[in-house]
Parts: structure tokens; sequence; C-alpha cells
């Protein structure tokens, strides 16, 4: 019988470390306010990146003759 | 046999009208307006290869069938690829949203431009819904039943049953994709015959735009 392989089972300690995703989802919840933290995180991820788009440099490209 | 400026067959005319409409150096640019120098006007572009993305590993589960993406190690690799590339899609389609909303992207006669991309985000999200209900696990029947109820409160459920997994699947891989193909081609077409939006003007003190 074979179990997962080794490379498998590094990959599951190592994110699960950072993220139980075996666990039950987390949830915040107020009033009628009800979000899970995996939404959230997506939200707040997008809300970064768009931000971070507006305010970083773009890279110069090469100068056309 | 039709001389120059005179075309007679259908093909010729939709030939005219295309090339008219988008001459090769708009259709296939080599050069952009200074002002796409920036982070924000990205998302589009990886709004479309997220997209192949998605298309592609589609492609490889539609090739072997559930009975191979349930099961086997490389079905489960394909399986997360389908699903975090749809992430990713939804990802920067909103990002890019959010740009071409707060730089009023309608501007110069791109109304259709707006539209379409508006419209490809709710089939996109139809699209996904979809896929939701095909995962053939206990989280597509709870969706599958929650959703039954709104859907048949609209009148929708008779002709579109969220309990049927057999015809969800086929929305899935055929139907939605299709025309959210479709729309995305006549989006990029569209921004190409009109060009890339440039930003809002400044406004200075006084009122005054520079």
């Amino acid at each position: 019988m074979t179990g997962p392989s080794i490379l498998f089972q590094l990959g599951h300690t190592v994110l699960g470390a950072v993220v139980d995703l075996s666990g039950r989802p987390r949830y915040i919840h107020s009033g009628w306010f009800l979000i899970s933290v995996a939404n959230l995180a997506v939200i707040v991820a997008m809300i970064v990146l768009f931000a971070l788009a507006i305010a970083l440099p773009f890279p110069r490209g090469r100068r056309r003759p | 046999m039709s001389t120059p400026g005179e075309v007679r067959t259908w093909t010729g005319r939709v030939r005219e009208v295309a090339v008219a409409a988008l001459p090769p150096e708009r259709l296939l640019p080599d050069t952009q307006p200074v002002y796409v120098a920036s982070w924000i006007y990205v998302f589009g572009v990886l709004t479309l290869a997220a997209f192949v993305v998605v298309l592609a590993s589609g492609a490889v589960l539609a090739l072997a069938g559930p009975g191979w993406w349930h099961v086997s190690s490389t079905g489960h690799f394909f399986n997360s690829l389908h699903l975090w590339s749809t992430e990713l899609f939804f990802f920067f389609m909103v990002v890019h949203l959010w740009g071409k909303f707060f730089m009023a992207a309608w501007r110069g006669r791109r109304a259709l431009t707006w539209i379409t991309g508006a419209i490809s985000f709710l089939v996109s999200i139809a699209t996904a819904f979809t896929g939701y209900l095909s995962q053939q696990n206990f989280a597509s029947q709870w969706i599958g039943g929650q959703a039954k109820d709104g859907l048949n409160a609209s009148g929708v459920g008779a002709f579109f049953n969220v309990l049927n997994f057999g015809q969800m699947f086929m929305w899935h891989i055929v139907l939605l994709p299709l025309l959210v193909a479709l729309l995305i081609v006549g989006h990029v077409l569209l921004v190409r015959r009109s060009g890339v939006v440039p930003p809002l003007p400044a406004r200075l003190a006084g009122g005054d735009k520079r």
C-alpha cells in the first residue's frame, strides 16, 4: 500500500502551517453583516492591489529610435 | 468581375465594412499612448490570460471526464488549476472594472465597450455558478438546493433547473463559455476600434482642466 508522496505531504504541511485548509471556515459576524474570512481576505487583497497599481511607477521600456 | 470600389458579394461587403471599422494598424497596433504605461492598465490583459488558462484547463477536464478528475492526482491538479484560474480571472476582472469605473472609461463614444464588459462580468458569474454546481460534491448539492428557491421564485427555474446536473453541466461547458468568449472578443475589438481610454483630465484650482 502506498501513501501520499513526500512532496504532497511537504506541500500539505507547509500550506497547513499558513492556512488551515481542512478546518471549519471562520466568519466575521456583527448584526446583519456576515462574511467569511476567506472572502474578506480576497476583497482586501483586491483593494491593496488596486491601490498599488495606481501608486507604483510603471517600469520604463526601451526607447524607440 | 467587379471593378475596384464595386463589391457584389456579401463576403466582400463584410470585408469592406470590417476593414473600414478596424484597419490592420488599429486591430494590431505596435504602439500605445504614453498614458498606458501604468499598472492600472494591465488588468484587462491579465484577465484575458487567466481566461485562456480557464479554457485550457477546462478542455483538459472535458477530455477525460469526472471519473478522472475526481480520483486521479493529475485530475485533481487540473481541477484545482481550473478553480484557481477562475479565481484569478474574477480577481483581475474586478480590479480592471474598478480601474475603468474610476476613470469613467465610457467616455469618448466607448459606451458599448463599457456595456460589453459589464455583461461579460455578469455572464461570467453565471458561468462560474454552473461550474460550482458541476463539482458533484456536497458543496454543489448545497449550492443547488439554496439557489433553486431563489431561481424558482423568479420564474427562471422552469427552464433552468439547478438540480439537473446534466443541464447545468452543458450550460457550464458549452453555452456560457461560448457566450463569455464571444463577449470578450467583441469587447477587445471595441477597445481596438476606439483605443484605450485616456485618464481623466486633472482639475486645477479655479475649476480649470489640464
